[in-house]
């Protein structure tokens, strides 16, 4: 197909041409295009259907702030809804699709919804679809929700790469027009440190889109001659196809750089884009301005367009949207469009300027004091019908209608920190507020500098003022400087439908009707009509829908409400915010140091935390997970066992205060621990809770190790900080982690002294009487390593746990399982440690939930009352010390197999079921290969005092009702002889 | 004015001529019973329950802005009764009640839609303490299922269970959560609370309460001062600015909030669903946004907006879980204040104050707490003691150690 | 946000973990007459100011130093950051 709106000139590659296809069909382009030029370019207006009457729908604008041209981009799992075809750079081979239509564009089944629109007027759905009752959600609700929607997901995971990178600079650029391109060279001739981004591919933002001239130069010509300029200083950076998005506090710009949407595949390794932290001294929004539409009778076709649209496509990409085209406008502005489409040869039918005394141009008619009241053509604008002041009426014969309302600056960024906007009378328009992100200032047409060279003198001067910099000005080129000449004009009145947020179907009359309902302030006004909640994000619409309501309302624009913008400017894939931390790498994974001796002895791995820890070894043969943890467990307990536990949290202590610190730290008492002992510590919250258990060995009188669960280490380490430095800062103490450094092993069971004393150097007599239960120390291993021995138990079986710097963490593994053959000894994970800790009533991760006290978990008289320690007070409110509190016991079930549900309530044996009578709930379970019984740990009211009792344990999520019986905690040694063994 | 669709058909035939505002725009009198501050959700259902349940008829509302601008008009939307303690279930399971019936009661869509809501574990311990929570919400009259991955696999196939670095090994289902039109909820509320002639008196800042020998009289107001018998404050997200003018300190911190809506996409999630490795939980908007949040921030703040690192980790969380979103873009970023509480529970009290009550700390779960805290705080207010279902929200609870902590974080409100 | 560390200058607040008012140095006498309500004061009620503020950071991701940020929570401004250490013994705390 040929290219039947291509006209002369432009700024696209005209020896190259592309191919690209659209809902199916072949079509043309040349690079330098965008998807929206090229299909103009092609006679192909009809592009999308709107939200709610799926009206059919064609480009509006030629930027960012495109409501109507929206669709797939890509195929399959690189499928991207929604996207405006405003900002699609064209590429050989692009695929695009047209969306939000069934079964086809042209005929659209849900166009229904247009003959019905009297009824879904805005808000209609709160006041209906409530009877019968459960018909809202059985029948209206999925009827509502199918229908609603844009463009559809592919469902497939996302298959590209994204980043995310920091950049740091004196002054941040935001956009690259007349003003942007000034301020970067009078700031990167001064030689700052300067970014310039602008969210095109082409830098020159209008001075792309007009006929002007600056200085001797046409005006894009300038514009190249300055980025090239730019890309010979060192300083500046120039960013473009980037978006800044959002201006965050202490001037951290967040920008999305699109480095592969306009490729037709990306290169291997690189990514789509980019998520830069841009941290800035000041920053200087360059962003332009926006033309506003007029609202009036059907001013939705495709074919009614934006003035300055037809202007950008003519100029730059030298394409008109039809062979006859007619503007109307309430300003100079829209006139300069209509001449250069004129010089372009294009057919200008009229320009209808509601001011009497419009222009004139003798190129052309000028219908002065009119207006536009009606258009037609179902699937593209035929005509457009003109109300004269003479109260005549006339059509013009026209494919294309160019409407120009004023220019609103683009104050958005200017919002981000809840800054808002103030209007000015002379603009008719919202310009930026006094009360801006810090650093940040405006300039050029964002700033009410609407003429070009009114832009470049304050790019220039807004760079200057920034950074500070002395001397004379920068000689500014010549160029156009002509003022706003409007008459502020937003809706023609007595229409039935006309258009305000297009995307959206939201009308002048649906603005009315929220006034008319009381929805009178600018946020309710949003809400109930939902203007401005497209895709779009009221780019086009939202000052249009308030100054309507303003004028119902019998108010100013001021008086009526402001409108503010959040982030993002436009917006962005979930995708580019996460980066590369997805899959695998959502979360880093820590490995202890003989994780691949672990993983070659076929160990499964749990995660815990970012840790990956093994949960079982399996053996071949063994064909069910409890079948290898009932042999580690059975095997430890009766010769000797390994388990890696290098994932505890280890914390030095050092200090002539390390003691008393630890004292204050820890409910229970270590004043006194002599060196070369270790003692297990209960750690509180402030508020009396549990905060962690652990041990702490004093290796020398001012060094103690003291050792965390896996889950807390870090929580730990960093609240003995807080109380080293805020709480007791003269204490003389030092804390570091040493997690990372060193690689520790339990060895447990009655041979674990007999396995270490093989590689234990013979200078160290680990016997009973020399290295008694708790001793600590330092010592060597395999001749000569150096190495802490701690004489502590988990499992209750006489155990040891020993560490060495982390580097000798799989040798020392490999040599225990070498050493330990003859005592058949096996290596465990932590399902079995977790079977042993529950065998012996210790308190673990389910128990230490953050509600239980030292009293419910049977540990009431560790907490010292003779010194000051954290979370004593506290830990003595009333409710946490009456007599029926939750206590710790164990629990048995009636019949050995019966499992025990961890989660399960309690209830008496007899009597009802339900909250009322609820008595606690069991928290941990295994089976017992020891007691050959299921077993388990609850918190029961007052369960010190029920021992014997039996009661049901009752899962009704689970469907399950045990007959349990309520034991001591401690179901294996219970006096403790094995460990001191 | 009564809403039907049969009033919608003659309206729209009629050219919509006769849809009256919804709430009248009053002048304070300079007296009522009560005076509820704050046009919140909370502050709106109050005023409904007080009139049309309680009898209250000389009630108002004071509001520094719009109604419905506070939290109520920027969150989530999520709507469950899925919790774990004693203190809250019978409270969450009783609003989860009056929402299933609240569209009759309003004669105000809602579009209270129960699509459910998944919560995912990952991990043994993460399945126990949801076995224990699901067990703890049937035992008070609540729904709840729990499924394993192959089950959570039928019904979200698009979920990532290939490569996932904390695998999904099930979820807790609450098949009558879901969500509701946020928005619809203030409106409904205002026009029924307007409808039995409370007054609802919008951009009337309080600037102070009038207290004498220990009794409050009444609130200074932009609009002048108004007197009143009682004065409930409903201001989650600035209590401790309001309670400050009456030399409270609370057990609260003002926290942001971030909640993110993607663009318009046919249907894709059928529920709300929960990722338990990370900050991330979504629904899909019947308009079909993708609503999302996570964490708040974490600093204490009174400034509606956040930072980056908290999207950039909300977003995280989401692509770990559900890959397919990528490529859906995020349209807005907003910002609420929360009252953080100490235990992450609310509080529904009375005060040191005599005839000054009050309602907040609702973290950031207050959305669906909607109805329910506006019927108890009117129960308050009206009665002068606890609805059954809020007796454990007392303000005395730090001191007592009668906390509800969901989460066993303890005295960290940024951790709740 | 960036916070400017007093020995490690500017960084970036993401670095940082927040606990809350700087207030928490302040731990009561635990053997005073009224130490239950001291505590119960201390751990749970706040001023939770709309303005400045102070507040403890703790630079996890960094030097591992308490910080006390003066900051202003309608505006984010910081106008001061201090070692906390340095304020605990200003207010009097010591071993």
């Amino acid at each position: 197909m040929t290219q039947s709106n291509r006209l002369s000139g432009g700024q696209i590659d005209r020896n190259t041409t592309v191919n690209f296809r659209f809902d199916n069909r072949s079509y043309t382009a040349h690079p330098g295009d965008t998807l929206a030029s090229a299909l103009l370019a092609n006679d192909v207006r009809l592009i999308g259907r709107s939200f709610k009457y799926h009206r059919p729908r064609g480009l509006l604008t030629a930027g960012s702030e495109e409501p109507n041209g929206i669709v797939e981009l890509r195929t399959g799992a690189r499928k991207e809804p929604n996207t405006r075809a405003t900002t699609i750079e064209m590429f050989d081979g692009l695929e695009a699709t047209s969306q939000n239509r069934w079964p086809s564009l042209k005929f659209d089944a849900l166009g229904v919804n247009d003959l019905f629109s009297n009824f879904l007027s805005a808000g209609f759905y709160y006041k209906t679809f409530m009877w019968p009752a459960a018909f809202w959600e059985k029948v209206y609700e999925p009827i509502i929700r199918r229908a609603a929607g844009l463009g559809s997901l592919s469902m497939e995971d996302d298959p590209d790469e994204y980043d995310k990178g920091f950049r740091h600079c004196d002054l941040l650029i935001i956009g690259a027009g007349p003003s942007g391109l000034m301020a970067a060279l009078t700031a990167g001739r001064a030689g700052a440190d300067v970014i310039l981004a602008d969210e095109d591919f082409q830098f020159g933002g209008r001075l792309n889109s007009e006929t002007l001239s600056v200085g001797d130069q046409n005006a894009s010509d300038w514009a190249a001659q300055a980025v090239a300029e730019l890309s010979s200083i060192p300083n500046v950076r120039l960013m473009p196809r980037t978006t800044v998005i959002g201006a965050f506090d202490h001037g951290i710009y967040g920008a999305v750089e699109r480095t592969g949407d306009h490729l037709p595949s990306l290169p291997a390794g690189k990514p789509r884009q980019i998520l830069w932290r841009i941290y800035t001294k000041k920053a200087l929004l360059c962003a332009g301005a926006t033309e506003r539409p007029i609202a009036f009778e059907n001013n939705d076709r495709p074919g009614v367009m934006m003035a300055s649209a037809l202007r950008t496509y003519a100029n730059r990409f030298a394409v008109t949207a039809s062979s006859r085209v007619a503007i109307f406008t309430n300003n100079d502005d829209g006139h300069r469009t209509a001449a250069d489409l004129h010089a372009k040869g294009v057919h200008i039918c009229a320009v209808v300027d509601v001011r009497e005394d419009a222009p004139v141009n003798y190129d052309y008619e000028v219908l002065s004091g009119a207006k536009v009241i009606d258009t037609k053509g179902r699937l593209g604008l035929t005509f457009v019908e003109v109300a004269l002041p003479d109260g005549s009426t006339r059509t013009l014969d026209c494919g294309a209608l160019g409407v120009s309302g004023g220019w609103n600056p683009n104050v958005h960024l200017t919002c981000h920190q809840r800054g808002r906007p103030v209007w000015n009378e002379a603009l008719a328009a919202f310009v930026p507020g006094s009360n801006l992100p810090v650093g940040l200032t405006v300039a050029g047409a964002a700033n009410g500098r609407m003429s070009t060279f009114g832009a470049l003198q304050s790019g220039a001067e807004g760079a200057a003022a920034a950074l500070d910099l002395k001397g004379a000005p920068p000689k500014l080129p010549e160029a156009e400087d002509a003022p706003v000449a409007q008459k502020p004009f937003w809706y023609v009145e007595g229409c039935k439908r006309a258009w305000v947020d297009q995307q959206n179907d939201v009308t002048v009359k649906d603005v009315k009707l929220s006034y008319q309902e009381g929805f009178r302030s600018v946020e309710h006004l949003k809400r109930y009509t939902t203007l401005g909640m497209a895709t779009d994000q009221g780019k086009t619409s939202n000052i249009t829908g308030l100054a309507i309501m303003a004028e119902v309302a019998g108010k100013s624009i001021p008086e009526t409400g402001t409108t503010i913008f959040r982030p993002p400017y436009t917006p962005v894939p979930i995708s580019t915010f996460a980066g590369r931390m997805k899959g695998q790498e959502f979360h880093p994974t820590r490995l202890t140091p003989s994780h691949h001796w672990a993983k070659e002895r076929g160990a499964v791995f749990v995660e815990a935390g970012n840790w990956l820890r093994a949960q079982w070894f399996p053996l071949p043969g063994e064909t069910h997970w409890r079948e290898s943890v009932d042999r580690e467990v059975r095997q430890t307990r009766a010769s000797v066992g390994v388990c890696d536990c290098t994932t505890l949290g280890k914390i030095d202590v050092q200090g002539t205060d390390a003691a008393e610190f630890l004292n204050r730290v820890y409910a229970n008492g270590f004043a006194k621990l002599a060196v070369g002992k270790t003692r297990y510590g209960l750690m509180l919250r402030e508020d009396g809770m549990v905060m962690d258990d652990g041990t702490a060995a004093r290796m020398a009188e001012d060094h103690f190790v003291v050792t965390t669960t896996t889950a807390n280490a870090v929580s730990v380490y960093r609240h003995m900080e807080f109380v080293r430095q805020c709480l007791f800062p003269d204490m003389d103490v030092q804390l570091i982690s040493t997690t990372d450094s060193w690689a520790q092993y339990a060895v447990a069971g009655p041979n674990s002294r007999k396995l270490l004393q093989k590689i234990v150097d013979p200078e160290f007599d680990i016997s009973n009487e020399a290295f008694p239960f708790m001793a600590c120390g330092n010592i060597t291993v395999c001749g000569g390593l150096r190495a802490r021995l701690f004489r502590i138990s988990f499992s209750g079986e006489l155990a040891f746990e020993i560490a060495v710097p982390a580097r000798y963490g799989d040798a020392l593994m490999r040599r225990l399982m070498s050493e330990g053959e003859e005592f058949d000894v096996v290596p465990y994970g932590t399902e079995a440690l977790g079977v042993m800790r529950i065998e012996k009533g210790h308190a673990a991760g389910n128990e230490l939930n953050g509600t239980t006290t030292a009293l419910n978990l049977g540990m009431g008289k560790m907490v010292s009352k003779k010194k000051d320690s954290i979370g004593s007070i506290l830990s003595e409110r009333e409710a946490l010390v009456e007599p029926d509190v939750l206590r710790l016991v164990g629990l048995k079930p009636v019949s050995p197999e019966d499992k025990i549900t961890p989660g399960g309530h309690l209830m008496n044996a007899a009597g009802p079921v339900d909250a009322a009578n609820d008595q606690g709930y069991a928290t941990s379970a295994a089976y017992s290969p020891i007691l050959n019984s299921n077993i388990g740990l609850a918190l029961l009211k007052d369960g010190a005092n029920r021992l014997g009792e039996k009661m049901r344990l009752v899962s009704p999520l689970t469907d399950l009702t045990v007959e349990v019986e309520i034991v001591s905690a401690h179901f294996v040694d219970p006096e403790g002889e094995r460990l001191r063994a | 004015m009564r809403y039907s669709g049969f009033r919608v058909i003659k309206e729209a035939l009629t050219g919509h001529k006769g849809w009256k505002p919804v709430w009248r725009d009053p002048q304070p009198k300079a007296h009522y019973d009560i005076i509820v501050i704050g046009g919140g959700g909370h502050g709106l259902a109050t005023a409904h329950y007080l009139s049309k349940v309680y009898g209250q008829r000389n009630v108002a509302v004071v509001e520094k802005g719009w109604i419905g601008g506070g939290n109520v008009g920027r969150n989530t939307t999520i709507v469950r009764s899925n919790y774990m303690l004693d203190g809250n279930e019978p409270f969450y399971e009783f609003s989860m009640k009056l929402w299933e019936g609240l569209e009759q009661d309003l004669n105000y869509n809602a579009m209270m839609s129960q699509r459910g809501i998944l919560n995912l574990f990952h991990s043994d311990a993460q399945r126990d303490a949801y076995t224990r929570r699901g067990n703890a919400m049937i035992l008070h009259g609540a729904d709840a299922e729990l499924l394993d991955a192959d089950q959570v696999r039928k019904e979200h196939p698009y979920l990532n269970f290939d490569d996932a670095r904390f695998p999904i090994k099930g979820g807790l289902v609450q098949r009558r959560a879901g969500t509701a039109r946020h928005d619809a909820v203030a409106w409904g509320f205002a026009r029924s609370a307007d409808s039995h002639g409370v007054d609802i008196i919008q951009n009337c800042e309080v600037t102070g309460l009038r207290i004498e020998n220990g009794k409050c009289l009444g609130v200074e107001t932009s609009k002048g001062f108004i007197g009143a018998n009682k004065v409930g404050c409903a201001v989650a997200g600035n209590s401790g600015r309001v309670m400050g003018m009456a030399g409270m300190r609370l057990p609260i911190e003002s926290h942001v909030l971030q909640a993110f809506v993607s663009e318009g996409l046919k249907p894709v999630l059928p529920s709300v669903i929960t990722f338990g490795a990370g900050h991330f939980y979504v629904s899909q908007s019947d308009k079909g946004g993708l609503v999302f949040g996570g964490d708040i921030d974490g600093y204490n703040t009174y400034a509606q907006r956040g930072n980056l690192p908290v999207v950039e980790d909300v977003c995280e969380g989401g692509i770990a879980l559900m890959p397919m979103i990528g490529r859906a873009r995020l349209l807005r970023m907003w910002g609420g204040v929360m009252d953080m509480s100490m235990d992450g529970s609310p509080i529904i009290d009375r005060t040191p104050v005599e005839g000054l009550y009050f309602n907040g700390g609702w973290c950031y779960g207050g959305f669906k707490a909607t109805p329910a805290s506006g019927h108890c705080f009117a129960h308050l207010l009206a009665k002068d003691e606890p609805h059954p279902v809020a007796t454990a929200y007392r303000l005395d609870r730090f001191r007592t150690g009668r906390l509800i902590d969901e989460k066993g974080v303890g005295n960290q409100p940024n951790l709740h | 946000m960036i916070i400017n560390h007093p020995l490690l200058g500017p960084r970036d607040a993401a670095e940082f973990t927040y606990l809350g008012d700087a207030s928490m140095i302040d731990r009561p006498d635990w053997q005073a007459e009224d130490a239950a309500e001291a505590f119960y004061d201390y751990a749970y009620l706040r001023d939770n100011l709309a303005g400045e503020h102070r507040e403890l950071w703790y630079h996890e991701a960094g030097d591992r130093s308490w910080l006390v940020v003066t900051r202003d929570t309608t505006t984010h401004e910081i106008s001061k950051v201090e070692l906390a250490r340095d304020v605990a013994r200003a207010r009097g705390r010591s071993k």
